[in-house]
């Protein structure tokens, strides 16, 4: 079993992850984060860690844990 | 099966590029390879003059900027110098193939035992995106507003393909970014390039296509569809020249 962790200060919003993601679990939200930009979001229950949104992220924001 | 994944350590400060540049995942694809080589208290990054020089303020290993266009030339002399140290040139297109093409062919021509990344993003985007020689037939800049006119500016140069065709290096090859499959292949090239210096093979050259949305003045989603549609076909993906005995690499 693993988990998706996002660091939601390092996303710059460029949706790589979200048209990427083949579960379609990752979404920005309508909050800003301190950068001014809507940082994404994971739906967990779609999510199957397959780590696609890390590969294609420029910024760093995914980080999945095993457990 | 989920893999546990964790951006390398040097990669901590959060990069500067703008949203959607493809250097960031450049920066991360190299800091993974120096990890995975035990190569990251161990190498020092040349800097260029381009958008890259943001790196002199995020990335976290040893790192040299440098006088435009002169980063292989000065890797020359830091391997002179540090012989056990890996050393890679990292520099945009402007640098490495326009006002620094003469350091590049000679290191080449000479066949240095250093690493060259060259991230081509078809235009000079730090100074506001004006046109470069590797900017594609009728792509519209700063300093070519209706389109480039190739036959009065000339034609998108390949600088790998004249290094692999004409210069006894090490490893030549081309990625781009524009999505998971093709990050992954060029996470290959990256490994390939630094294991060549590393076994001491020579001259070793990755060119590495990028999305650039702000000055192509497109979204940043749209950025991956230009750089797949309009700019890989210009410049086709692969390796040109492989390492001896490692075709399958």
């Amino acid at each position: 079993m693993a988990t998706l962790h996002l660091e939601k200060e390092r996303c710059k919003s460029c949706e790589f992850c979200v048209t990427e993601c083949p579960k379609e679990a990752l979404s920005t939200c309508e909050d800003l984060n301190s950068g001014g930009y809507h940082y994404v979001e994971v739906e967990e229950e779609k999510c199957n860690c397959c780590g696609l949104c890390y590969v294609v992220c420029p910024d760093g924001v995914f980080e999945i844990r095993a457990q | 099966m989920a893999v546990a994944r964790k951006i390398p350590k040097i990669m901590e400060e959060p990069t500067a590029f703008c949203a959607g540049c493809g250097h960031g995942i450049l920066n991360r694809l190299i800091a993974e390879v120096l990890e995975e080589k035990g190569q990251e208290k161990n190498h020092i990054l040349i800097l260029g003059v381009g958008c890259n020089c943001n790196m002199n303020f995020t990335w976290g290993g040893d790192k040299l900027q440098c006088a435009h266009g002169r980063a292989t030339s000065v890797a020359r002399g830091a391997k002179t110098g540090r012989p056990d140290t890996l050393i890679i040139s990292y520099q945009g297109d402007g640098d490495a193939y326009v006002i620094g093409l003469s350091d590049t062919i000679n290191t080449a021509y000479v066949n240095t035992n250093v690493t060259t990344f060259a991230v081509n993003n078809t235009n000079y985007a730090m100074t506001g995106g004006q046109m470069s020689w590797t900017t594609i037939p009728g792509q519209h800049t700063t300093t070519s507003a209706s389109g480039r006119d190739c036959e009065s500016t000339g034609n998108p140069i390949k600088v790998p393909e004249i290094i692999a065709q004409n210069f006894d290096v090490a490893y030549v090859a081309r990625g781009s970014l524009h999505s998971a499959k093709e990050i992954n292949k060029t996470k290959k090239y990256v490994r390939n390039a630094i294991e060549a210096q590393l076994n001491g093979e020579g001259f070793s050259l990755v060119e590495v296509l990028a999305q650039c949305p702000t000055n192509w003045k497109v979204s940043t989603v749209d950025a991956n569809e230009w750089l797949k549609d309009k700019v890989v076909p210009i410049y086709p993906l692969g390796e040109f020249k492989k390492r001896e005995g490692r075709d399958d690499k």
